[in-house]
């Protein structure tokens, strides 16, 4: 069914008791034309693509557990372009854009909120660097405006920019075009839209080896039994180096990490925007429950624990009242966390290989919710034409051994600082 | 997590510094590009038991070698790294 204005009158008068399931659950067939592994956000706009854009239709997603328990249902939620560097700045756009249109191409609501992502910038040097990266991102067609602090003041009345400030505050890089978006609206929104184009969800069935015929992969082993297909995607975020060892893949320029997100108890609007500190690392919006929606830097080692450690749970808090004062008697009400994908330069791998039937998605670091939409748009593309999308040709493998990092902090092959 | 250091006992995690997997060998100065790329990017990743350094930056200041489970965090020991250490030199 099409969710519509009258679809929603209909649902109000018969109590809600009529909605259908949104996807079928679907056991898997023998064979396939293309079989993505991993139905978090990424798995599941690939599968969407491929059909959408390329009449694949013949797809399946096969997701371990549930269809938004992963990554996809765990972020912060943050949407923005304001990259530097080209190619990313290129491909965070190319996001942007698909998700302007993206509740009307679903017939889904994601809920995307264009509310803004204010950068602040806390002495002159950083606000020079903050117009450096608003010009480039400029340059690039992207939305950027230089704030000054008494214009960061009357945008978020509740922040602490006075001069005795914890981190004083000199003024701040807004993107009005940012925002937040629904994250399970949006896996719940590729999986219907993926599964009304023919695309089969297969849930509760893990891969666990490949198989082969040659030098190709021409399909999976799971625990669900053999499925076959010439095209095999991998989008599995967190789990990538476990799932490409099986393929015999083991030295990946990637390393898994823990990052925690944290809510708090609901209150009155006090946020109407997204703000992150540029001392330290914090990120803030309200959801719209009410809840103060947080996070702040990865816990820092690696870890493949759906949960962090103490130490951050007291750095973000400590970061956070004293960006908002207000807010120190405020309870939390949840806390978790989600195993990144930390690659070696920061920047996502999006590519076709390095096993022929093979193609890879991963390296998201804790960004890759923004990504969602380009992500499957590109690796659709990839996996269709065996060729890269001119947006993700820089994301390659290949990259670390020639040189061509995409190294948008600055800092080294070093994970735990990206 | 508490991280048993060979000279101070059993200290707070957040008094170290996380510098990473210890398997790495760094390799010879004129060794492939191939090979110093492996070492600079290519990580196991391991889920399960870990040899990583830490530094204890707010501590002794030592760089010990330890291992760690990646899915429950337990800890099972720590030496000092390099030719201080037990076990291999590194
Ligand atoms: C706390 C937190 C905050 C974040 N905040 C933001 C933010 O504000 N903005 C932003 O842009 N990004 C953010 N991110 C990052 C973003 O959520 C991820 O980069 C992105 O969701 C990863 O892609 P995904 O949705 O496909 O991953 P996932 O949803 O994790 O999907 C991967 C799927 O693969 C499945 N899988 C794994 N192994 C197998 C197997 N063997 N067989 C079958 N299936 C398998 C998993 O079960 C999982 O469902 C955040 C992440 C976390 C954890
Ligand atoms: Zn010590």
């Amino acid at each position: 069914m099409r969710f519509s204005a009258a679809a929603l009158v209909r649902g109000a008068l018969t109590g809600n008791r009529d909605w259908p399931r949104q996807w079928r659950a679907a056991a898997p067939k023998p064979t396939y034309d293309a079989i993505i592994v991993g139905g978090g956000g990424h798995g599941l706009a690939t599968a969407y693509y491929l059909a959408k854009e390329h009449g694949l239709t013949d797809i399946a997603v096969v997701e371990k557990g549930w269809i938004g328990g992963g990554n996809v249902g765990r972020n912060t939620t943050i949407v923005r372009s304001n990259y530097r560097l080209p190619q990313n700045a290129a491909f965070y756009e190319l996001s942007m854009k698909l998700w302007e249109g993206l509740s009307r191409d679903l017939n889904y609501n994601v809920m995307f909120s264009q509310r803004g992502v204010l950068n602040l910038a806390h002495t002159p040097a950083q606000l020079d660097a903050y117009a450096a990266r608003g010009n480039a991102m400029r340059f690039e067609g992207i939305d950027a405006e230089l704030l000054d602090r008494d214009a960061v003041t009357a945008m978020v009345p509740h922040l602490d920019t006075s001069p005795s400030a914890r981190f004083p505050i000199v003024g701040g890089l807004l993107q009005p075009r940012a925002g937040t978006a629904r994250h399970d609206a949006v896996a719940w929104g590729y999986a219907r839209g993926a599964d009304r184009l023919g695309v089969d969800i297969v849930e509760n069935a893990e891969v666990t080896g490949f198989l082969r015929e040659g030098d190709r992969i021409v399909g999976v082993a799971t625990s669900r039994g053999e499925i076959r297909a010439p095209k095999v995607g991998v989008a599995v975020a967190g789990s990538t180096s476990q799932v490409m060892a099986l393929a015999g893949l083991d030295d990946l320029p990637i390393e898994s990490h823990v990052l925690q997100a944290f809510v708090s108890e609901p209150l009155k609007p006090i946020i109407d925007t997204v703000v992150t500190l540029g001392a330290g690392h914090l990120y803030i919006s309200q959801s719209d429950k009410g809840g103060l929606v947080f996070g702040g830097d990865i816990d820092g080692y690696n870890s493949y624990a759906q949960r962090g450690n103490l130490p951050i749970v007291r750095d973000v808090a400590a970061l956070a009242t004293a960006m908002f004062p207000n807010i120190s008697r405020v309870r939390l009400l949840r806390q978790w966390g989600g195993i990144m994908d930390m690659s070696m330069d920061g920047s996502p791998i999006i590519t076709k290989g390095p096993i022929d039937g093979l193609y890879l998605n991963a390296g998201w670091c804790y960004g890759g919710f923004k990504a969602t939409p380009a992500s499957g748009f590109c690796f659709a593309h990839t996996i269709a034409r065996d060729t890269p999308h001119p947006q993700n040709a820089a994301f390659t493998l290949d990259r670390f051994r020639t040189g061509r990092v995409i190294d948008e902090a600055g800092t080294g092959p070093v994970p735990q600082l990206h | 997590m508490l991280i048993p250091c060979p000279h101070c006992g059993p200290r707070e995690v957040s008094e170290f510094t996380y510098i990473g997997d210890a398997t790495k060998v760094r390799p010879a100065p004129d060794a492939s590009a191939d090979a110093w790329s492996d070492f600079v990017h290519a990580r196991r990743n391991p889920r399960g038991r870990h040899a990583e350094h830490w530094q204890h930056t707010a501590g002794c200041r030592a760089i010990v070698r330890v291992t760690r489970d990646t899915v429950t965090h337990a800890v099972y020991g720590a030496s000092l790294a390099g030719p201080w250490g037990e076990g291999e030199a590194r």
